[in-house]
């Protein structure tokens, strides 16, 4: 049997713990620790991607006992997907926090690692109620890294999504609490067989457990109307918070696209209700999303807004509940984290060399280093917008093609004017920040291109995922395959014959 | 008895709904805190109620005893809870010493 | 193969410029774009001997099907006519480029984008794939956009390339779901496979939104009416970007597209109505403002919005005649065009300006220039001899017999005619205003020269081309001619002549009206130009286009504001109304009775009066909310009558739990209320009461609704497997403890992680922070002085070991009776606390040196590893085992790991209060130091 689940969740505890004993004194060390352990959450995510690209499901069963009594960790294509995408992000943040935005304040190097450990735990785990301590887990450590440097805007951002989150857990208590009143479990599987199984007496509950939940996971993914908090957070905290908080929506979008696969399918009566209501979000947060781009005063307000946009370009993708949306979505998503964090990442210095006109759109001084700021931004901006040749235009026309003409020109017209705001923002914002100069630039702030790796690698991210696209869409079109068929995910969980780790 | 939980329930509840919606931190604070008591007693009830009957096994009398699961759960969320309120109570006295004041967005009025 | 190559020659070499600026010198760049583009014509040889022979050279590769996009290039005679003209005027322009650009700018920059533009020119009339063709349509825009903006210091510079950027790349958008659509008709992308399905798709339910999105693509790209204004506006390019976009390339992308499809989409009415009108339309419009302009450049930028008019509107008259003639026309454009754009460079360069008020009689200084300007102009206007007049002749021609448009036949040749009276004027005003009319007027540079030989070179070469077509249609531009509107009608070709002379008949006639009107236009100019400038409003299309995008933007932030005003309240209000929707609806629309079957176990009157204390609390709370000590009060009575209800209804681990739970919470509000205003004041009007009042009432009322549902259905859990496996399984007569240590003991691990995590942030938020007191006498202060009660101290202390003892009881019988790592933990924080609370700061002091990260730290790993240390008995994370030693002593005595576990939790525990206690402590210590400093 394997192990291998459990690194993503072991290691980056262990790691958090052993910092925490080195105390703040030396930092060194606790960066020495929180590379190794990213390292170590890289390679084993890729471990883990090998073997769900199988195609088999990998069931862990923590403590030895049998679901659905024990808690158990389900590998699939989906969650290999995500934990790649999370160890990639996390590795490139981290180096770029280690140039000492991790100094400015205590437990950094404890938060950072909490906070993956949360993240990949609700990726893997197939438990409701483990999903929800998964979750206050990865809460926890956000607000305390949401905070991290201080500042009033930081307090007043992280106040509002903290209170927030606060009432989303409570919300999800009471789901969880109504879904195991009426069903009597908690296994995620075993919830999947007998809400499909439910009488029909019990259908109305059901639905208002599912819809609860799906309150909460939109509150995490910021669906239309429950988006506010983000713009304001996520261009108030420090880069490289931001830029790991760039997945921090889609765990919401996952736990989403779990629930109305595994749990409630649109064709059960529960589920149809979600069904009904998703695509409509969807086109909702993505209008909302590019309107938010090109209302941006500020850049990282519009990096913010974009990722509000993107969540609602996968949801549009998840909302089909047919293969093509699904993978068009799952393509997207590793686009579009790493694309955002790249930005957050390279905005920092942008907003440095400004001066006290930070990153407004409105006329600074010039940047000390034009030339390679402005080629990693038009290469940001042209992935962002999603224009060809890079991934952005790819994800953008799986996602149109998902879709027949006859019976969603709405989903057309909303992807499409989007995309043309965002154009219109990028474009505005670029000619502000890079060719709309006044006055002499500033003395301070230039970046080496060490500095600069992480972004620029983040960013190059989308080349990559251009090139091999193939072979990406490839996989993700499998993934969602997998999940359309939840009765395997069922077997492998519930089934007698997997033991231990056996998939 | 089932009439009574869920009336304390709703109640529990809407208070602490109405609490969550006033201006000031420490209003949400409490507000949030009897949330999650009421959060906790539904979570509680759907094991539904027994009076009398801990799940202690093994103590001689074997028998009906109240569902552990939702107790196991609960606890969980008491001590969860107790992390967040303690973690938002702190944040409510930062906020008021960045922003100078105790309003939930940090608006002028009050100190 | 070759093909690829041509395709990735300036791709590729577009790096080369950029980054062999700063070793080589400056003329390096200027050389490598020139081989780059030598390379490319040579590579595409092959490809158009090939064409030439009849069966074009094409290359096809699959690649990602799930986007439908694939890598498929096809050079057939249409696309060997636009490579040829990309490819050789792009090298002119190069070599005229050398000389133009100053010696400051950064030339580097300027010759990499140019062969970026080249490439996306050449992937988009190479592309025999409809995707892939709007993938290099976007870079065009995109390159077009980085040139348009090279001299971005000039606001010009930037409004221009942002209009251009919008228009074409939304038209891009428009032609992406055109695209789509049409291939989704077709079942292919392959335009090649496309060609001969022309009426399948005309017969199509989506022909209509199909050909109108194409078109929007393409009308906006070739600046049709009404998407023209950019074009004028983009002159504010550098000149050779100008000559290259504006006359042979970027403009001309649409009219390809059009060319392309025109067997595809061509031969329905609304194609003839649609691209036709579009065409004459922009014929008129541009023709008619082209006169009116004083801007050099801004002439050229109109006359070639209304040659581009006429092209289209050949091919939308539709026949296979219109079509030859549009291609004719177009090659003819982009010779003289190119090569009028290149001249008005080289005036602007050598006078310093562009306008045509200033520059006269250019004659005396520059003859060569003026020479060939003329000649170039002539062939604008359709001078015998010259090109312009024999695609102007066939124009004219196409014309005369519209059978479609009926009785009004006669509008289309009078709208010819109109359109060349006016290039004739314009063209007239060219030449004569700036070469002739008087001397020159302050111009900014004095006395202007004749530019570099090589500088005029290109000139020469492209007006030579004008003379040579316009004397030997036969010998030059016939077989071009042919092999391209071959392929592009893909049928057999109507039977022309390109002689010069047809004899006296209508074209002809036609002709010397607009050369005679034409002139007598121009000379009637003063009155003219006064009459225009008093009746047409002068617009500025730029400042338009910005205020209008400003529009956009504040209209934007207005929408966003609504949703996310930074309100915390509006945002709780938004989710719990999410909440409510998500409860009640479907409560709300069940189809059966809510009600469950379950009989209802009856109250007594012990637990009426619990809950009604609860209630009656809750609710004190809600409406006294701005006296917060009593609101405590009646927080900590609902405390504690959760606390009963969990002990009636038997769940004493809970009640233990909840009430070390609420002893430690009460106290940091108690510390925290000291720090926080005691009373708050009114602020919500009652409308946002009222407000707050339904979402409360329809919250309480679903959750208890949810409530009772549930509690009145029977149910089977999987409970049952706990209750029996417990002790067997678990080694623990406890089920809910070892649920919690064992069955599901990942839970607890997340659980103290998250408290651990809490009391770190804490230590972090209130680190450096210092606020001074709240208001109200007697608890704060007696708390935060040095003076203590003697005999509470002394108790306490001799409390301490006593509770310590009871603490470590709780936690060995945990696994088997009511107790457990996590209450015993709480039991000992809490005698500590009280113990220092009684006991003063001062002495305190000294327990709260000492650090709890290590204890929570270590409380931690001790946890975790319990849980790996089933890995060495290769069973899986937290697998449990316990055994029964017997002691000395202590006697029979179970061990079991889980106990091991259960320890981690109670050191980590312990830790988090202390830490968050101490820290809050230390707190008010130093603030009250603060406050005595101030006393002093």
């Amino acid at each position: 049997m394997t192990h291998w689940l459990m690194v993503p969740l072991v290691l980056p505890l262990v790691a958090a713990m052993v910092n925490l004993l080195l105390g703040g004194r030396e930092i060194g060390r606790q960066r020495l620790v929180s590379l190794a352990c990213a390292s170590g959450l890289l390679v084993a995510a890729m471990v883990l991607l090998e073997r769900a690209a199988g195609g088999g499901l990998t069931v862990y069963r923590l403590g030895n006992w049998p679901a659905p009594f024990g808690i158990v960790l389900v590998l699939d294509r989906l969650s290999g997907l995500l934990l790649t995408t999370t160890a990639v992000l996390a590795l490139l943040s981290l180096l770029h926090a280690v140039n000492g935005d991790d100094a400015r304040g205590h437990h950094f190097h404890v938060f950072f690692p909490i906070q993956l450990l949360g993240i990949n735990g609700a990726f893997l785990t197939g438990d409701l109620f483990n999903l929800f301590v998964f979750f206050e887990v990865l809460l926890i450590a956000s607000y305390c890294l949401s905070l991290h440097g201080g500042g009033a805007e930081r307090v007043r951002a992280s106040l509002r999504y903290v209170a927030l989150n606060l009432i989303g857990s409570a919300l999800f208590l009471l789901a969880v609490g109504a879904l195991y009143g009426l069903t009597g479990t908690l296994n995620m599987a075993d919830l999947g067989s007998k809400v499909a199984a439910a009488p029909v007496e019990q259908v109305a509950l059901l639905r208002a457990g599912g819809l609860l939940l799906l309150v909460v996971f939109g509150l995490k993914a910021a669906i239309l109307p429950l988006h506010p908090w983000l713009p304001p957070l996520y261009g108030s905290v420090l880069a490289p918070v931001a830029a790991l908080f760039a997945v921090m929506t889609k765990v919401g979008v996952y736990a989403i696209l779990r629930t109305v696969t595994l749990i409630l399918p649109p064709q059960g009566a529960v589920g149809s209700a979600i069904a009904e209501v998703l695509p409509l979000l969807a086109l909702l947060t993505l209008a909302a999303g590019g309107l938010g781009v090109l209302a941006a005063a500020r850049l990282r307000t519009l990096i913010a807004s974009l990722v509000v946009l993107s969540v609602g370009a996968l949801l549009a993708g998840i909302g089909q509940f047919n293969a093509a949306g699904i993978a068009a979505a799952l393509y997207y998503l590793p686009h579009t984290t790493l694309v955002a964090a790249g930005l957050f990442l390279l905005a920092e210095p942008i907003t440095r060399q400004r001066g006290e006109v930070e990153d407004r759109f409105i006329p600074g001084p010039p940047l000390l280093q034009p030339t390679r700021l402005g080629l990693l931004f038009v290469l940001g901006a042209v992935a962002a917008a999603g224009l060809p040749p890079l991934s952005g235009f790819i994800g953008k026309l799986m996602l149109l093609r998902s879709v027949a003409p006859a019976d969603g020109p709405w989903l057309w017209i909303v992807v499409l004017g989007a995309s043309l705001l965002t154009l219109i923002a990028l474009s505005r914002a670029g000619s502000r920040l890079f060719w709309g100069t006044a006055g002499t630039a500033g003395a301070a702030g230039t970046v080496g291109w060490r500095q600069l790796l992480p972004a620029a690698l983040l960013l190059a991210a989308s080349i990559g995922m251009t090139i091999a696209a193939a072979p990406i869409s490839r996989y993700t079109e499998a993934a969602a395959h997998q999940l359309l068929a939840p009765q395997q995910y069922i077997d492998a969980v519930l089934g007698a014959s997997a033991t231990g780790g056996t998939p | 008895m089932e009439a009574l939980a869920a009336c304390t329930v709703a109640v529990l509840v809407a208070c602490g709904v109405y609490l969550l919606l006033r201006a000031r931190t420490f209003s949400v604070v409490v507000g949030l805190s009897l949330l999650s008591y009421a959060v906790n007693l539904f979570l509680f009830f759907t094991g539904r109620l027994l009076a009398s009957a801990p799940p202690l096994v093994g103590s001689g009398a074997e028998g009906a005893s109240a569902d552990p699961l939702p107790q196991a759960l609960v606890l969980t969320a008491i001590v969860i809870g107790f992390a967040m309120t303690a973690f938002v109570l702190i944040l409510a006295l930062r906020a008021r010493g960045e922003l100078g004041n105790d309003h939930v967005d940090g608006k002028g009025g009050g100190r | 193969m070759p093909l690829l190559l041509l395709v990735l020659l300036p791709l590729v070499g577009s790096l080369l410029p950029a980054l062999i600026l700063r070793p080589v010198g400056r003329t390096a760049p200027a050389l490598a774009a020139a081989v780059v583009t030598i390379a490319a014509l040579l590579a595409a040889f092959p490809g158009l001997l090939a064409a030439f022979a009849g069966d074009p050279m094409a290359v096809y590769w699959p690649w990602l099907p799930q986007a439908g996009l694939d890598l498929a290039l096809r050079m057939d005679g249409l696309a060997a006519l636009f490579v040829l003209l990309i490819l050789g005027i792009g090298l002119l322009v190069i070599l005229y480029a050398q000389y133009y650009l100053a010696k400051e700018e950064d030339l580097g920059r300027f010759y990499s984008l140019f062969l970026l533009f080249m490439g996306a020119m050449l992937g988009v009339v190479l592309s025999d794939h409809l995707l892939q063709l709007v993938v290099f349509w976007e870079l065009t825009s995109l390159s077009s956009f980085l040139l348009i903006g090279f001299n971005h210091q000039s606001r010009e510079a930037r409004g221009g390339a942002a209009m251009a950027l919008t228009i074409t790349g939304g038209g891009g958008l428009a032609l992406l779901a055109g695209c789509l659509l049409l291939g989704q008709i077709a079942g292919t992308y392959r335009i090649s496979a496309l060609l001969h399905m022309g009426d399948l798709i005309c017969a199509h339910a989506l022909y209509v939104p199909t050909l109108l999105l194409i078109l929007l693509g393409a009308c906006t790209k070739s600046a049709q009416f009404p998407f023209h204004f950019w074009l004028p506006r983009a002159m504010a390019a550098p000149t050779p970007v100008s000559a290259y976009l504006h006359s042979a390339t970027m403009v001309k992308a649409g009219v390809f597209l059009l060319a392309r499809l025109f067997p595809v989409l061509s031969g329905t009415d609304l194609w003839f109505f649609a691209v036709g009108g579009a065409g004459l339309l922009t014929l008129l419009y541009g023709a008619y403002h082209a006169l009116f302009q004083h801007d050099l450049k801004g002439l050229l930028a109109y006359s070639t919005i209304s040659h581009l008019g006429l092209i289209v509107l050949l091919f939308g008259i539709d026949t296979p005649l219109a079509a030859v003639a549009g291609v004719f026309h177009l090659i003819n454009h982009a010779t003289f065009k190119a090569s009028l754009f290149m001249a008005a460079g080289i005036i602007d360069h050598e006078t310093g300006t562009r306008d045509m008020r200033l520059i006269n009689g250019l004659w005396g200084y520059m003859p060569r220039t003026a020479a060939l300007a003329m000649v170039a102009a002539a062939a604008m206007a359709g001078v015998p001899l010259l090109n312009g007049f024999l695609s102007k002749e066939m124009f004219f021609a196409e014309t005369l017999h519209l059978s479609a448009l009926g009785p009004a036949r006669w509008l289309a040749p009078l709208a010819a005619t109109l359109a060349g009276v006016f290039a004739v004027a314009y063209s007239a005003r060219f030449i004569h205003d700036v070469f002739f009319n008087g001397q020159p007027r302050d111009l900014p540079k004095f006395p202007p020269h004749e530019p570099p030989r090589f500088m005029q070179l290109p000139v020469v070469i492209l007006v030579g081309q004008c003379l040579l077509v316009g004397i030997f249609p036969g010998l030059t531009v016939a077989p071009f001619l042919a092999l391209a509107a071959g392929d592009m009608l893909g049928a057999p070709l109507p039977d022309y002549s390109l002689a010069i002379w047809h004899g006296f008949n209508a074209p002809l006639a036609m002709s010397l009206v607009a050369l005679v009107g034409g002139l007598g236009l121009y000379s009637a100019r003063r009155w003219l130009f006064a009459l225009h400038h008093h009746h047409w409003p002068a617009m500025d299309a730029l400042a338009l286009f910005q205020s209008s995008v400003e529009r956009m933007v504040s209209a934007a932030g207005r929408l966003t504001h609504a949703l996310e005003n930074g309100s915390l309240q509006r945002a709780t209000a938004l989710l719990l109304l999410a909440a409510v929707a998500a409860v009640c609806w479907p409560l709300a629309t069940a189809t059966t009775a809510l009600t469950g079957p379950l009989r209802l176990s009856p109250i007594d009157g012990l637990t009426l009066v619990g809950a009604l204390l609860m209630m009656g609390a809750a609710v004190l709370a809600a409406l006294w909310h701005r006296r917060r000590f009593t609101v405590l009060i009646a927080l900590s009575v609902v405390g504690l009558m959760v606390v009963l209800a969990f002990v009636r209804f038997s769940a004493p681990d809970l009640a233990l739990t909840q009430l070390a739970v609420e002893v430690v919470t009460i106290l940091l509000l108690i510390l925290a209320l000291f720090f926080l205003p005691q009373h708050g004041r009114p602020e919500s009007r009652p409308l946002r009461r009222g407000r707050d009042l339904l979402l409360a009432l329809g919250m309480g009322g679903g959750a208890g609704m949810l409530t009772w549902s549930i509690l009145t259905r029977p149910f089977a859990a999987i409970s049952d497997f706990y209750l029996a496996n417990s002790l067997p399984g678990g080694g623990g007569a406890n089920v809910v403890n070892v649920i919690l240590v064992d069955f599901r003991g990942f839970d607890t691990l997340g659980e103290i992680t998250v408290l651990a995590v809490a009391a770190l942030g804490i230590f972090a938020l209130l680190d450096n922070l210092c606020l001074e007191a709240g208001t109200v006498e007697g608890l704060p202060r007696r708390y935060a002085d040095e003076r203590h009660t003697l005999v509470l101290s002394l108790l306490t202390r001799l409390l301490l070991p006593l509770a310590l003892l009871v603490s470590i009881h709780l936690f060995l019988r945990g696994h088997n009776a009511p107790g457990g790592g996590f209450i015993a933990g709480l039991v000992t924080a809490v005698a500590l606390i009280l113990q220092s609370m009684a006991s003063g700061i001062a002495w305190t002091r000294q327990q709260w040196r000492m650090r709890y990260q290590p204890l929570i730290a270590w409380g931690v790993l001790i946890a975790s590893a319990t849980g790996a240390g089933s890995w060495l008995f290769g069973r899986p994370f937290l697998t449990s085992a316990f055994g029964h030693f017997s002691l000395p002593l202590v006697g029979e005595l179970e061990l079991a790991t889980a106990m091991l576990f259960d320890f981690g939790v109670y050191l980590a525990v312990v830790g988090v209060v202390m830490l968050i206690l101490a820290t809050l402590g230390n707190l008010n210590l130093r603030c009250a130091e603060a406050r005595k400093g101030g006393e002093v």
